[in-house]
């Protein structure tokens, strides 16, 4: 453990492999992310954990540490950036969080917290996605999905279904059911799935579990996502 | 030699698209209204039911969104008459619940609610001059205005509107911490 970084003037350690991230999460130190997990492969898409490396922007969950690293996580100008990132993705679907399940528990909207959004600023697209909700066990609703991939990733490393995928390209991006017709119900994902568990937003939700947590004891009203003390729980139903 | 008399700031405020829900949130501050009262008068509100706004307001909030002809022009006189503008509340922040129906034609949902929908005996849509024509979808506030700032919540808490009130007549940046900062 004789390797060092500097992370705001901080001194990090870290060992052969790990990514700026993972050495700042061992630390305490937290980075706002949304498509990181860090179960699983860094996928580097969602652009939130931007910190600069010796003056420069790069993604903290795919940059490996290396020694003497001068690495800026916690400034005004980077959080400014994902704050403007995190109301792209408000205006781009459609994040009505009074009538969402997922409030409150949300990595988006606590991300938001965080970063002080006070509003989206930016023109709403409001895309029209209908709701997914074929499955005997579970809604889809791709109004939340900001295409983050955990739900693709945990399908096809873990559970090994490839029950999602995202499909189409740049601002035509969008999450897809891996079958026939696209419904849910005509896939074999289940309640066991690490795939179920995953979803930072309110996308993937299970049937008749809804608001089941009062207001003032969900996951994020006890305390803000920099101060969550088990990253691994992330998107974890309670 | 007495010091001059400060002036008390004018705060108008008006419900758009929205419930009242905000307004209500607003009396939530409780006896801490007198104290409001020491350094504002209100203008145009519900709760003063003055019809339009001073030329000369210092403050507007707004609460909910737009969603017929008329939520803009009176969103348009407040933005001409004041020199800060608030959305209070979600609505106005980015549409809430009305703007749930954006993705209907609105023409689907005329229909559904004036013929379709039991309860109405020769259902007929309401055609007269005096109500406001509907938008074809329900927007936020700021994509029509500059809004000067923002305080979201379904509603926001008294403590909130509170807390960006005290700020702004301090002269400081409103913030709301943690505690306060709820989107539901």
């Amino acid at each position: 453990m004789s390797q060092k970084f500097s992370l705001d003037g901080q001194v990090i350690p870290f060992e052969d492999g790990e990514t700026i991230m993972q050495a700042a999460t061992k630390a305490g130190v937290f980075i706002p992310h949304l498509c990181y997990h860090p179960e699983f492969k860094p996928h580097g898409s969602c652009k939130l954990c931007t910190v600069k490396v010796n003056g420069r922007q790069t993604a903290s969950c795919t940059m490996r540490a290396s020694t003497g690293m001068v690495v800026e996580n916690n400034t005004e100008e980077l959080n400014g950036e994902r704050r403007a990132l995190t109301q792209m993705l408000f205006v781009e679907g459609n994040h009505f969080c009074p009538s969402c399940e997922k409030s409150g528990n949300c990595q988006l909207q606590a991300t938001a917290y965080h970063l002080g959004m006070m509003s989206p600023h930016y023109d709403h697209f409001f895309p029209n996605r209908p709701v997914d909700a074929t499955h005997p066990d579970f809604f889809i609703d791709f109004n939340r999905c900001i295409l983050c991939s955990l739900c693709v990733r945990a399908s096809r490393d873990v559970d090994k279904k490839n029950v999602f995928a995202l499909s189409g390209r740049g601002i035509k991006t969008h999450l897809i059911v891996n079958a026939a017709s696209g419904n849910l119900a005509d896939t074999d994902f289940s309640l066991a799935d690490k795939a179920a568990q995953v979803c930072p937003v309110g996308v993937i939700l299970q049937k008749r579990q809804g608001f089941a947590v009062p207001i003032g004891e969900r996951t994020y009203d006890k305390a803000p996502i920099a101060a969550q003390r088990e990253p691994e729980m992330e998107g974890a139903p309670k | 030699m007495n010091a001059p008399v400060k002036k008390k700031l004018k705060v108008a405020t008006t419900s758009l698209a929205g419930c009242f829900g905000c307004h209500m949130s607003l009396l939530d501050i409780d006896e801490r209204l007198f104290t409001l009262l020491e350094h504002i008068e209100f203008d145009r509100s519900p709760l003063t039911d003055i019809k339009n706004v001073s030329p000369d307001c210092d403050i507007g909030i707004i609460e909910g969104g737009l969603c017929n002809a008329e939520n803009v022009h009176v969103l348009r006189e407040f933005r001409k008459h004041c020199k800060i503008l608030i959305a209070l509340g979600a609505c106005a922040v980015n549409g809430g619940l009305p703007a749930q129906r954006n993705h209907f034609p609105l023409t689907t949902i005329l229909e559904e609610v004036y013929h379709t929908s039991p309860g109405l005996a020769n259902g007929m849509i309401p055609n007269d001059p005096e109500l406001p024509l509907p938008l074809n979808q329900v927007h936020p506030i700021h994509e029509v205005v500059k809004i000067d700032y923002s305080i979201p919540g379904c509603p926001p808490s008294g403590d909130a509107i509170w807390k960006v009130l005290t700020d702004l007549l301090a002269g400081r940046e409103p913030t709301l911490d943690h505690d306060l900062m709820h989107y539901d």
